[in-house]
């Protein structure tokens, strides 16, 4: 990325007009301004990142000794598939989306997004399709408990009529994130300010940009799948009814479709703001910037070649599991040219250790391990001893929490002076770091050995020899959780301004427009755009 | 905020752009319902979920027998849960040569006290050997009245063609019983779609 340079009057239109917006609750009701909507969107996600952190540490409750203690199986499965499909739509997808509206328009130059008013209305139908999935406990047989996968047949003969409430949620998510993704695109296709090339646009934005279309070419298939398994429930269809005529194999064809490309909108915009941060704090612009934006798409692309990887245990011909076992292999090479990149930049930069850079820093190891066990779980043969054990919830916790949720929590602390105006408790945030760094591999490096070993996953006892660890499993959790809190509080003293105030370039090595606006940033920036040579 | 004039040309360019997006949305949910039978096509091509043709194939008596090669097909039934039925084949596996015409009974009996109509759906694994199993007559091929308490005698006639691929030296034909007493009642005709 080449250095920008901007109008040295763009950082003054704060103070030209007042922040005229309405106040109270009709602010946060009607507001179509990026920052208010960017905001609610991570609040938003914060809450149900407890949510669905208070589910984790029942199943966790429920494993600590083997035998069945506190919940029957039925809610132990609604408690993995709630936790699942919570943290998935709740948690990680609004984070990024929150984060892309505050960021984008300040990284591009723009005064706002391209779609406010569909922005305010992708935001507020989130809470609602939350509150209807939620709701499903109090029925009858409780909430939906087939997994956040919600295979065929689970979801079609054997569940209760929460799938109807599944099925709506789902609906509303995806609307939420469809039109979440267009005003993205919009925006950065329309509202760059001038001579911001694409190839002089910020990662974050480049990833975001890519995983808009993802987002835009698979949500749709989610919404039929789950129509089909609507239809087949309550409108005598036979989609994935053997018995019909259809084929229940299918659903895991077209649910994976979706779920690959999926698992790629969780973790593309991690790569855009691990690619933020570890310049600013090793004072090094980042190495290879081209190659970052290709690997990127190389890896949007591959995403929707690789989904019946997924399924290798279905009874896959030779050919297809080949296939599909090469080109999930593939996607290592982009991938490790990002993680090379990044290392890369590091080489000699005289870096220093501030929370952002920690939580970075631990992302690119930690998410690294998380791609090797996915290497191992790509292997075909091996996967027939993996497929549905701990090993493979290990795999996914390493990319999901220790990556994407650790690159949430580093954006968080690399942009919390910029949004708050003040600078967040640092003893606090280091605390909250280290805590988290170490109960989260108490909590799932641990997970890889009762795998390998032969654990099934979604199970709520087990046998007497994968007690211990296990036992230490949860103690890793219950840590892990809690010191979550600490986040909270950070997150809570940010937003009632207590900390020192914060200048408008906190980070010495930051690069960006959005260091050019002063802290907070004001309610409308870039109303003149900034100009970038 | 004021109208400058670089904003008119961009709005027209917004509608542009979401209009497309649109169309892409609603092109991949159409998608979505095209892997249906897109699914399906595919299947029948090359096999993939190990459906046999429900269709019955013409014996052709004349066809040369391959005495060289020897395939074990096995037989394997299962009765979708929670219905109390008995249903088995005579024989758990048997010893053909491609191209011979082989006759396998299988034998049912609704163990339930209420009249019922079942249909019995195959799958063959490796899918693969589903494209070269031939049946001439097979109980499958339309749903099974039984009274209550009624055995009956199923039979299933088959033949493998002589171009069954040379690795395939064993494969597994497995019938699931299902009850469509609820669906025949409205409507007597196969609800398989072919």
């Amino acid at each position: 990325m080449s250095t920008i340079v901007t109008d040295t009057h763009s950082a003054h239109d704060a103070h030209d007009h007042h922040d005229h917006h309405p106040k109270g609750i009709k602010r946060w009701l009607f507001t179509t301004n990026h920052k208010d909507i960017g905001t609610m969107y991570l609040w938003f996600s914060l809450i149900m990142f407890f949510v669905g952190g208070s589910m984790a540490l029942m199943i966790r409750a429920e494993l600590f000794q083997p035998g069945m203690q506190i919940v029957d199986p039925h809610f132990f499965n609604q408690m993995t598939t709630m936790h699942g499909v919570i943290m998935v739509f709740g948690a990680v997808m609004p984070a990024f989306v929150g984060l892309a509206n505050w960021m984008i328009p300040m990284m591009i130059g723009a005064p706002d997004m391209a779609l406010p008013r569909m922005n305010n209305w992708s935001f507020w139908i989130l809470p609602f399709a939350f509150l209807i999935m939620l709701s499903s406990f109090f029925m009858p047989g409780g909430a939906p408990a087939f997994g956040w996968t919600f295979y065929a047949p689970l979801s079609t003969t054997y569940s209760t009529d929460s799938t109807a409430l599944f099925v709506f949620s789902m609906h509303i998510m995806g609307m939420s994130s469809i039109m979440g993704a267009i005003n993205v695109i919009v925006t950065i296709m329309n509202m760059r300010a001038p001579g911001m090339s694409y190839m002089k646009m910020p990662l974050f934005v480049w990833t975001w940009f890519i995983t808009a279309f993802l987002l835009i070419a698979v949500m749709p298939v989610l919404a039929g799948a789950v129509t089909m398994v609507l239809t087949d429930k309550y409108f005598g269809t036979a989609f994935f009814d053997a018995a019909g005529g259809g084929d229940p194999v299918l659903f895991q064809h077209l649910f994976w479709f979706f779920g690959h490309p999926e698992v790629y909108i969780m973790i593309l915009p991690s790569f855009g703001i691990v690619s933020a941060i570890i310049p600013a704090f090793a004072r090094k612009p980042l190495f290879g910037y081209a190659s970052m934006v290709y690997a990127t798409a190389a890896i949007a692309g591959l995403s929707f070649l690789v989904w019946a990887h997924h399924m290798f245990t279905t009874g896959m011909p030779t050919f297809a599991s080949l296939f599909f076992m090469y080109m999930t292999m593939l996607i290592a090479v982009p991938t490790g040219v990002k993680v090379f990149n990044w290392v890369s930049t590091m080489w000699r930069g005289s870096m220093t250790f501030e929370t952002p850079m920690l939580f970075s820093l631990a992302f690119v190891v930690l998410f690294t391990i998380g791609g090797f066990s996915g290497i191992m779980l790509a292997i075909t043969p091996v996967d027939y001893q993996y497929h549905d054990t701990y090993f493979v919830v290990a795999h996914f916790h390493y990319v999901l929490v220790s990556g994407a949720v650790f690159s949430i929590m580093a954006a968080a602390y690399y942009w919390l002076p910029k949004w708050s105006g003040v600078m967040y408790d640092t003893f606090l945030s280091k605390l909250h770091f280290w805590c988290s760094l170490i109960s989260v591999n108490i909590l799932f490096f641990p997970m890889h050995f009762v795998g390998l070993a032969g654990m099934p996953r979604r199970i709520p006892d087990y046998a007497l020899q994968f007690a211990d660890i296990n036992a230490i499993v949860s103690v890793g959790g219950f840590l892990f959780g809690f010191s979550q809190l600490i986040f909270l509080a950070v997150c809570i003293k940010c937003a009632l301004k207590k900390g020192e105030p914060a200048p408008a370039k906190p980070w010495e090595g930051a690069e960006g427009l959005e260091w050019t606006v002063p802290s907070p940033a004001p309610y409308h920036t870039f109303d003149v755009p900034p100009v970038i040579k | 905020m004021s109208e400058t004039p670089e904003q008119k040309p961009q709005r027209q360019d917004n509608s542009r752009v979401i209009t497309r997006l649109l169309g892409s949305v609603i092109i991949m949910f159409a998608f979505g319902f095209a892997l249906v039978p897109l699914y399906e096509k595919f299947c029948e091509i090359t096999g993939f979920n190990g459906r046999t043709s429900n269709t019955a194939a013409v014996a052709n008596y004349g066809m040369e027998v391959d005495q060289t090669r020897v395939v074990t097909v096995e037989f394997h039934t299962r009765v979708s849960r929670g219905i109390p039925w008995e249903f088995q084949p005579e024989v758990r596996s048997i010893r053909v040569h491609p191209g011979e015409v082989k006759v396998v009974n299988f034998y049912v009996e609704n163990r339930t006290g209420k009249d019922v109509v079942a249909q019995a759906l195959p799958s063959v694994s490796p899918g693969e050997a589903s494209l070269y199993l031939n049946k001439t007559e097979c109980f499958c091929f339309e749903q099974q009245p039984l009274a209550a308490g009624e055995r009956a005698v199923m039979p299933m006639q088959f033949y493998l063609d002589p171009d069954l691929p040379e690795h395939i030296h064993r494969f597994t034909l497995s019938y699931m019983m299902y009850d469509l007493t609820d669906q025949a009642r409205v409507t007597t005709t196969a609800s398989r779609s072919e």
